[in-house]
């Protein structure tokens, strides 16, 4: 900033806006203003790059968490049977391998190997997105699972099992609605996660919302406004998204009353 | 005791560690801090690379900071430890020239200009090519070289020259002429933006693109490594000039910038380096 300042330089928006010089009237700011607005948004219906990019986003975190949550309902309740009753050893054993390796490296590191290693002749690269993200997020729901069903008191498997219910029964009608409400804000915090880590498909080229960002920014040279639109969206997701489990977290906790 | 000593150690540290954020304040560090500051200095040595750069530019006056992209040999590329390439030689002549000292800051492509343009860089030079929306930005310097954007596709593709590009996907890195050559032909759907050059090379091998647009030299350049996997064709698509790119406000740089360059040039030395890194056939 201070180089800035010394130089005198400054991008021309932020010029523009926060600091008009003496003299300067109020339209000549709105020139600017509309001027940038017309170069980030309108011109060559940039405006596109936007929405077409949050489709994408959005698109790979729906599929993403359905993925990961079907995964992290199965490691889960495998690790959580073993821990249990000892039982399903190997499928523990796998399960172990599968946290510690997803867990253990970085999402766009996994990303880029899905990509150019394991589906290297993939042409459409969204499914290859929806399946690393997929497979990262749901080592971290499989974790969020296995500390719900932990929680709920052994006395309710044992006493649905003694109504006649096999383990799966008493897993699917006892333990598993107690568990997710228990584990309803954690989960959506991997949601939140999942949502705002899609912002590195840019790495497999492929044209997510911060890719839009990017793609703008490199027509306009101009950070400001891309940049912060972006930011903006991904705020309004995730807004959405929160007011949306704490709907959800309501109509459950009916139930306790 | 030892807990003691530890705790005065890390004081020490931290006072250090402060007063060399400030720099002015450094004369009145006392000796047992100055011990410690050149332990914190070295820990804190990589974060601060920057901002030691800017210091020292604000202390002297002598550094030239350049903007450019590592990744577009034979123009500029990581061997080793440095960063070598044409633009990187030319703009240690250029620095010469002005009696300064050169100070490379490796980032993204599109980054650039606006570096060049928030003053974080004094000079970008990236095989940049002159472009009419780039100078509503920046200014451009002289040209200093010329170049040719070239179609690259798999070793028995179909696609034989510009024509056969139709509805077929694309890559290049984002915000290149490249790319924005390829949306013209294309279309936006049909272009796959990389972050690198080598990223859609690497896509091409793999057949994820049905072709690359690429600047001539560094299209040799993926054709060597990859003979055999991948060839050239068609006409040049468009003839371009590269220049350096520097801030609107900066004049008085340009000015100078221009007469070096058109020194070189006069000189040969210009000429001397491209043939050092493009053997003419």
């Amino acid at each position: 900033m201070r180089i800035a300042f010394r130089k005198g330089r400054n991008s021309f928006c932020v010029k523009g806006l926060l600091q008009p010089e003496r003299g300067e009237t109020k339209s000549i700011m709105w020139e600017n203003f509309s001027e940038a607005i017309y170069l980030n948004f309108i011109k060559d219906d940039r405006w596109k790059y936007y929405t077409d990019g949050l489709k994408v986003t959005l698109i790979i975190t729906l599929f993403a968490v359905l993925l990961g949550v079907v995964i992290g309902l199965v490691v889960g309740t495998i690790r959580a049977t073993h821990e249990r009753t000892h039982k399903l050893k190997f499928c523990n054993f796998l399960c172990g391998i599968y946290l510690t390796v997803i867990r253990g490296t970085p999402v766009v590191v996994q990303l880029m190997i899905i990509f150019y290693i394991i589906l290297a002749s993939a042409r459409n690269k969204i499914p290859v997105a929806v399946l690393a993200f997929g497979i990262n997020s749901g080592a971290y729901v499989a974790e969020i699972f296995r500390s719900g069903i932990m929680s709920i008191d052994n006395g309710q498997m044992e006493a649905g099992r003694s109504l006649g219910f096999n383990y799966i029964q008493t897993m699917w009608y006892v333990i598993m609605p107690q568990a997710f409400k228990n584990v309803l804000p954690a989960l959506c915090n991997e949601f939140i996660a999942l949502l705002k880590e899609t912002s590195v498909s840019g790495y497999i080229a492929l044209q997510d919302l911060t890719k839009a960002g990017d793609i703008v920014r490199s027509r306009t040279f101009n950070p400001f406004f891309p940049l912060l639109t972006v930011a903006a969206i991904y705020l309004v997701c995730v807004i959405v998204l929160t007011q949306g489990v704490k709907l959800l977290e309501r109509r459950l906790r009916q139930s306790e009353h | 005791m030892k807990k003691k000593v530890f705790a005065l150690t890390m004081a020490a540290v931290m006072a250090a560690a402060s007063m060399a954020g400030c720099g002015s304040n450094a004369a009145e560090t006392t000796a047992a801090a100055e011990e410690t500051t050149t332990a914190a200095a070295a820990e804190e040595s990589d974060a601060e690379e920057t901002e030691a750069a800017s210091e020292e530019e604000s202390a002297e006056g002598g550094v030239l900071v350049m903007a450019t992209n590592a990744e577009f040999s034979p123009w500029e590329y990581h061997e080793g430890d440095a960063i070598i390439g044409i633009d990187v030689e030319i703009a240690q002549a250029i620095a010469e020239k002005l009696g300064m000292e050169l100070h490379i800051e490796d980032m993204a492509f599109d980054a650039i200009i606006p570096s060049v343009v928030s003053g974080k860089a004094d000079i970008g030079l990236a095989a940049i090519s002159y472009d009419e929306d780039r100078a509503a930005s920046v200014n451009f310097s002289e040209n200093y070289a010329t170049s040719s954007l070239v179609i690259l596709v798999a070793e028995g593709s179909e696609i034989a020259s510009a024509d056969d590009l139709e509805g077929k996907l694309i890559g290049a890195q984002t915000g290149t002429t490249g790319e924005m050559t390829a949306t013209d032909m294309v279309g936006d759907e049909n272009v796959e933006r990389y972050n690198s050059y080598f990223e859609a090379v690497q896509s091409l091998l793999t057949g994820k693109i049905d072709a690359v647009i690429i600047d001539g030299a560094p299209a040799k350049v993926f054709l060597t490594e990859n003979e055999g996997q991948i060839k050239q064709v068609g006409d040049a698509l468009s003839t371009e000039s590269y220049a350096a790119v520097l801030a609107k406000e900066d004049t008085e740089l340009l000015e100078k910038v221009n007469a070096a360059i058109t020194e070189l040039q006069e000189s040969g030395e210009i000429d001397t380096i491209m043939n050092k890194y493009i053997p003419a056939e």
